[in-house]
């Protein structure tokens, strides 16, 4: 077996077990949090005897470890269990917000990866100019304001002022794709100037590192044009830092955009998971928060392979 | 220093004088301040005027005054949370370096496992469950950001300790905290300084996305974070008042990382010339 | 009348049924004309002209979540009480937006045995959207759902007074209670006694949303999005002009103030009073008020000190300025309570000269704590937003004024989360609203008597609760008043509620939405009515 699959499957195996822990994990801090499902679902009008009829109809007058098991042998089959509140098989409902939250995370990806590598070439190659100076103002200017005020700000010019855009990412299943990306780019936009900067600097940074090295003065004695330097020499050997800080933005752009969601009153998981842990719905809970710990176990594992195959050297640490 | 200073771009002189300027706002603000801090002066939403210069906020309390109250506590809040978080984070990281083995498996597992839950949520989570006063409010975001700076240290550390200089003192049998502090962590300045430069900032701007979840800072404590927040809705019929708290955060956070940009510059200026 | 100016009225009348003139334009112009007086009469006559039939009303609301059913029992918050109560299903009995109680499903009513049995008359042809007849019998089961040992339906506590509902023929029902109450026809308007298609066997169905409502069900996301579509067979004269209604769940204020601007809503609830100027005024976009009960209280636990001393609770309800409350956190959008929950449309509501009104007063505050025997006092009030909106201001604002008294409030924010199982009727001090109920009885006896389940301060005042029985049986129209203004005295005197505000709640609406010149206030958007009592210009 080649050493790079082995070091893949390893990796798979660790990961399943990260999986098994973070599933332990939310079980755990979801029953400490007060009140449970039924409280939260009758609210102002609880009553002792409505609360216990209720407890007592979705079994959770059972102990936390039988139904954490349970629930465990459930997914051991596949079976994602059902929702504590409403009764629907998780599995169905969750996959439609899986694809929606996929949807602006690609979209944003694909506004904000490439335009974060071409500005941090173009910084590097003329660091320490007025344009590099702007770019690193704006970006970090963009970052420096919260989500949600981005995007008030966005809907302000591009929607309300301008009429470009709708206000609220209105999508629903039986969309047409075209509908459906018109009324994703907002948010996309937003995310890509909420994840750009972060991107963008490492880029910069890990050319500026490698720029010193002797192959590359080397390529400039040669007389090699400048830009065809950074992109066919210094470019290749700095994808590992670049591929990783692109994993840990793509994983944010799937995990971490609850704020742009709620905004956008755009239907993606980050939307679920803040509203079943408010209803303390466990299964559906531990359904997201699965998802989301494997979406970034697996872009880890991706942004590993490219360092790797990138740079083979690091097969054989030391 | 100050000749270092002197020597250094104008972004870097722009940045150390606007964090002197916020550190002296954050010191003197009950001097500064023309209210008290919770002090209800005026109606609510009262508009620009000599007497408030930047109006009133929904409550009728002096902007001017909630914004200079608000350097204290949201620059004291983030120091802390990212001091602590350096701590922990960056000790445990240079350990997992040193030790290697099988403290250094549990310790990366551990982290592996509390990264893969995604932040903002799992706040959301402990910060229900221990309540939000300063203290736990601190503590939950340092140990979620630690997490970051634990694997960055560890990066950075593991180039280090396979050094000569960290063999030879380990032979002359130094011991573990003179190992870190004179030979690993003079040696991952660099990286650290970085991140610490962004995570100070994102320090804000998670707090200020809690209290957009409806969690954040006890009341009456003015932060930008959550001032953003609480006037955000204005901007939508062109009122500007938002964009003061908005702006007193980004204004800081560019000028930390300006300042970190020329620092860093300097440390890989040294080291190339001692090699 | 002559010609120039009837062709001149005619244009101004055609305008405003078309919805291109404001009210108060109409009346400026036809005042001009010297037709002042006429004026009203003749701006009712164009605005009521036959509502026209057609289009997709999108409305954004608040409270919906992923965890929604459409189990009528489980109505939690707006969102579904508007897609259930206002666009799916009907109940027995309806307040009108006037404030009356008129038939719905029941086509009549009769109480007897002192207001202990009720015989209700069940419409006649009435169809569920699957096309089944309404019977005593799906009245029956639908009433059950909500009783019994395993029910864990919200309107058991409303219901706790029935001891049996039977069916008599094909279209009677009659519904013993253990205790007289002559409102009993007033809590069947309940949104939670929805009536559902029995399923034969004592149960009914509710899960594929079927009723008897103006609209059926084409598609429910919960917690985002519902459509639905208009039932050709509605019952009910002169209702439901939407072909279709689609309701979004929208949960920040922004987005839904936005999405009206842009022409992506054409109504929203759930306005911040802090941005309801602002929204006003902005082309195309009408901003109105709902003026019902709901109200904000404070309720102190009685059975805790220091609330449990009289004096104590005095005091605290004079260290609010309510006038400032209502202009910070209700930005003028409601009026000034009196420590007493009957409000402006309850009708038996106590004169100020029966009650005056109670004031910000830190004098009286510091007589009454001094009585009590404390100088000065510490209190912790818990807050959330969910508690009543504004409540973290609110509280900060009492914290100052309290400090003349003597009295130190600390506002401690609690989440929203699980806000009310675990501070509301937990902490000594804490923030809460009520809707308010359409009357006195069913006010009182949901939250002030001593044994009611949500009497949130856990006072018991054995006058006060005779008064309540009393009440309950009496149908002359001038004792009842005596009875419920001494009742309001009580509370306001001895009562652990500080009540301070009564709040309007406010809704925007686009100017191609038109709705009748009175509407509902018991719940918002027209008691929830707006799916199928509003119309498009």
């Amino acid at each position: 077996m080649s050493s790079l699959a082995r070091i893949i499957l390893q990796r798979l195996g660790l990961g399943l077990l990260t999986l098994f822990a973070v599933s332990l994990i939310i079980a755990f801090v979801v029953e400490l949090l007060p009140g449970d499902i039924t409280q939260a679902m009758l609210g102002q009008s609880a009553t002792p005897e409505t609360v216990a009829a209720f407890r007592k109809e979705i079994g959770l007058d059972r102990p936390a470890h039988i139904r954490y098991f349970e629930w465990l042998g459930g997914i051991f089959t596949g079976d994602l269990g059902q929702s504590l509140a409403s009764k629907r098989d998780i599995s169905e409902f969750v996959g439609t917000r899986l694809s929606n939250t996929l949807f602006l995370g690609g979209l944003a990806a694909a506004f904000a990866v490439p335009l974060a590598l071409l500005l941090g070439l173009l910084a590097a190659l003329y660091r320490n100019s007025i344009f590099d100076r702007i770019v690193n103002l704006t970006t970090l200017t963009s970052i420096s304001f919260p989500e949600f005020f981005v995007a008030y700000i966005l809907i302000l010019f591009l929607s309300v002022k301008a009429g470009i855009f709708p206000g609220i990412s209105n999508v629903s299943t039986n969309l047409a794709f075209g509908d459906q990306l018109f009324r994703t780019i907002l948010p996309a936009l937003t995310l890509t100037l909420v994840v750009l900067a972060h991107m963008l600097r490492m880029t910069r940074a890990a050319i500026i590192n490698l720029l010193s090295s002797p192959y590359i003065e080397m390529a400039h004695l040669k007389g090699t044009r400048a830009f065809r330097v950074i992109v066919y020499h210094a470019l290749p050997n700095a994808w590992g830092p670049i591929v990783n800080v692109i994993a840990l933005n793509l994983a944010y752009l799937v995990v971490g955009v609850v704020v742009v969601e709620v905004v956008f009153v755009y239907p993606g998981l980050g939307q679920l998971l803040v509203d079943s842990v408010a209803k303390r719905d466990l299964p559906v809970v531990q359904a997201c928060a699965i998802i989301f710990a494997a979406v970034y176990i697996l872009l880890n594992l991706l942004a590993d392979i490219v360092s790797i195959v990138s740079n083979p050297r690091l097969l054989h640490p030391r | 220093m100050l000749k270092l200073l002197w020597t250094a771009p104008l972004s870097a002189k722009v940045g150390v004088l606007a964090i002197l300027a916020y550190a002296f706002v954050a010191l003197f603000a009950p001097l500064l301040a023309p209210y008290g801090e919770t002090a209800i002066v005026g109606s609510s939403y009262e508009l620009w005027s000599d007497k408030f210069v930047f109006g009133t906020d929904n409550i009728g309390r002096d902007m001017l005054t909630r914004l200079i109250y608000g350097a204290r506590n949201t620059i004291g809040i983030a120091f802390l949370t990212v001091a602590i978080a350096f701590f922990v984070g960056g000790t445990l990281g240079m350990l997992a370096a040193i030790l290697g083995g099988a403290y250094d498996m549990l310790i990366g597992r551990l982290v592996d496992i509390l990264m893969a839950i995604p932040s903002l949520v799992f706040a959301l989570l402990l910060l229900t469950v221990f309540g939000t006063s300063i203290p736990s409010l601190v503590l939950i975001i340092a140990l979620l950001d630690s997490t970051r700076v634990f694997r960055i240290a560890r990066s950075a550390a593991m180039n280090v300790v396979v050094m000569e200089f960290v063999e030879a003192a380990r032979l002359r049998g130094e011991g573990m905290g003179w190992i870190i502090r004179k030979e690993v962590l003079p040696n991952i300045t660099a990286p650290l300084l970085a991140e610490f430069g962004l995570r100070f900032c994102f320090v804000f701007l998670f707090i200020a996305a809690l209290s957009f979840l409806g969690l954040g800072i006890q009341p009456p404590l003015a932060d930008w974070g959550s001032m953003v927040r609480e006037t955000a809705t204005l901007i939508n019929y062109n009122d500007i008042t938002p964009l003061l708290p908005a702006i007193a955060i980004a204004g800081l956070t560019v000028a930390v990382n300006f300042v970190v940009d020329w620092m860093l510059h300097l440390s890989s200026g040294l080291r190339s010339d001692s090699h | 009348m002559y010609s120039r100016q009837q062709k001149e009225l005619n244009r101004l009348q055609t305008k405003v049924s078309k919805g291109s003139m404001s009210r108060r334009e109409f009346l400026s112009r036809v005042s001009a004309m010297g037709l002042g007086a006429m004026a009203p009469g003749l701006y009712m006559q164009s605005a009521m002209a036959a509502p026209k039939q057609g289009g997709r009303f999108r409305q954004g609301v608040t409270g919906g979540a992923t965890s929604d059913v459409l189990d009528p029992g489980q109505i939690l918050d707006h969102y579904m009480l508007n897609v259930q109560f206002g666009q799916l299903r009907n109940n027995l009995t309806e307040v009108a937006p006037s404030g009356e109680l008129v038939p719905e499903l029941a086509e009549s009513w009769e109480g007897s045995n002192g207001a202990k049995t009720w015989n209700f008359k069940v419409r006649q042809g009435v169809e569920f959207h699957n096309g089944k007849s309404l019977t005593s019998e799906d009245v029956v089961d639908s009433l059950n759902h909500h009783l019994g040992e395993d029910s864990k339906s919200a309107a058991k506590g409303q219901l706790g007074a029935v001891t049996s509902v039977k069916a008599d023929g094909k279209y009677g029902v009659v519904v013993e209670l253990s205790g007289g109450d002559a409102d009993f026809p007033f809590i069947l308007t309940d949104y939670h006694i929805l009536i559902c298609p029995s399923n034969g066997d004592g149960t009914v169905d509710w899960q594929s949303g079927t009723g008897t409502g103006g609209f059926s069900l084409v598609e429910h996301e919960p917690g985002v999005r519902t459509l639905t579509k208009a039932n050709p067979n509605y019952w009910k004269p002169n209702r439901r002009f939407f072909d279709e209604v689609e309701t979004l769940q929208i949960a920040d204020s922004s987005a839904r103030e936005n999405a009206l601007r842009t022409g992506e809503l054409d109504a929203m609830n759930n306005v911040a009073p802090k941005t309801a100027d602002l929204l006003k005024r902005q082309p195309g976009i009408v901003v109105d008020v709902t003026k019902g009960n709901k109200q904000v209280t404070l309720p102190m636990l009685t059975n805790v000190a220091p609330f449990d001393n009289n004096d104590v609770r005095t005091a605290m309800k004079y260290i609010i300025d309510r006038e400032q409350w209502l202009q910070v956190v209700a930005r003028g959008y409601g009026e000034l309570g009196n420590d007493n929950p009957i409000g402006p449309a309850n009708v038996y509501r106590a004169t100020t000269d029966e009650l005056p009104q109670r004031g910000y007063d830190p004098d009286k505050a510091k007589y009454h704590l001094k009585k009590a025997g404390f100088d000065s006092l510490n209190v912790k009030f818990h807050a959330a937003e969910t508690g009543f909106g504004g409540s973290i201001d609110a509280g900060q604002m009492m914290a100052e004024t309290a400090r003349p008294a003597g009295i130190n409030v600390e506002v401690v924010r609690e989440p929203d989360d699980g806000y009310w199982s675990n501070v509301w009727m937990k902490k000594p001090f804490s923030a809460c609203y009520w809707s308010g109920r359409p009357t006195e009885n069913m006010m009182f006896s949901t939250v002030y008597w001593g044994e009611a389940a949500w009497n949130d301060t856990y006072w018991k005042n054995a006058q006060f609760d005779d008064l309540l029985l009393k009440g309950r049986v009496e149908t002359d129209p001038t004792k009842r008043r005596a009875i419920y203004v001494e009742m309001q005295q009580i509370v306001h005197n001895d009562g652990a509620t500080v009540l301070p505000l009564f709040l309007q709640d406010i809704f925007a609406i686009n100017d191609k939405v038109r709705h009748p010149d009175v509407i509902g206030g018991n719940w918002e958007l027209d008691g929830c009515k707006a799916a199928e009592r509003w119309w498009f210009a």
